[in-house]
């Protein structure tokens, strides 16, 4: 099995959550977004492991997870506190910072 | 021959894997209602679990469905819930300027696609021959990695902390 598989399909996957950040307006599914790039940057870490044959990887790989459920935590408890104060959440909207 | 069989029983599988997870990913930035977008999530993530299993990390894959779809969908469908009046379609999830996304995502595949292939053209992953140990990664955590290893537990704290006091009502 060649490693370029896992390392494209990768890419693939964080491309289009690219794309879902640039495109979407929604902050939900910009945080859905942001989940789909950190899956492709797991992807990478087990391959790469798997290539070395050490589990390094697998031990980022971990603390990834960890950091991205931390981040959806946090997330989602701004797009409440936006969305109970502007009764919309979305992202173009909040333009206050925009000077 | 049983090892020649076995590689092309794991190409096939990480192909039909790999398409599921592709054509999931489109729907979930392309999808107009955000709970089928949630639950097209959910197939991705299944997906990359699978992929780990193909890849011998037995135990990050358990961590991935245990974390990502037990938890966290949980909580984009708590998210969702809680900042929408209908659940349905949505005709304004787009940005005015969505479109600029496609050439930009497609200049980056294409420069990635280029690097690895160019790096990685025909570098074969070697027969693991089992899962990875658990064990082994115990170790790793707590003795090499334990300083970022603090450092999330310090981050996780912080996050439960900043989400509470983020979302009280007062």
């Amino acid at each position: 099995m060649l490693v370029a598989n896992f390392l494209l399909l990768g890419a693939v996957l964080f491309c289009i959550g690219v794309y879902g950040v640039l495109a979407r307006r929604n902050a939900v599914m910009v945080l859905m977004s942001v989940e789909l790039i950190l899956n492709a940057v797991n992807l990478n870490f087990i391959a790469f492991a798997l290539l070395h044959g050490n589990v390094d990887g697998h031990v980022f790989a971990l603390y990834v997870i960890a950091i991205a459920a931390a981040e959806v935590g946090v997330g989602l408890a701004m797009v409440l506190l936006v969305y109970r104060n502007r009764r919309s959440i979305a992202l173009d909207e909040l333009s206050e910072m925009h000077g | 021959m049983i090892a020649v069989e076995l590689d092309v029983a794991q190409n096939v599988a990480f192909g039909i894997i790999a398409a599921a997870m592709i054509v999931a990913a489109l729907r979930v930035v392309t999808s107009s209602n955000v709970v089928h977008a949630a639950l097209w999530l959910v197939v991705v993530l299944a997906g990359v679990a699978a992929q780990y299993i193909l890849a011998a990390a037995e135990f990050v894959a358990v961590s991935q469905v245990l974390v990502y779809v037990g938890a966290v969908m949980v909580l984009f469908l708590f998210g969702i819930m809680l900042t929408r009046a209908q659940i349905g379609r949505e005709t304004d999830l787009n940005n005015r300027t969505w479109a600029l996304g496609i050439p930009v995502a497609l200049v980056l595949l294409g420069l990635l696609a280029y690097v690895i292939i160019d790096r990685f053209e025909d570098t074969t992953l070697p027969d693991q021959g089992g899962p990875a140990p658990t064990q082994l990664i115990a170790d790793n955590v707590l003795a090499p990695y334990l300083v970022p290893f603090l450092a999330i537990s310090f981050v996780l704290l912080a996050a439960a902390i900043g989400a509470i006091v983020l979302a009280r009502k007062d």
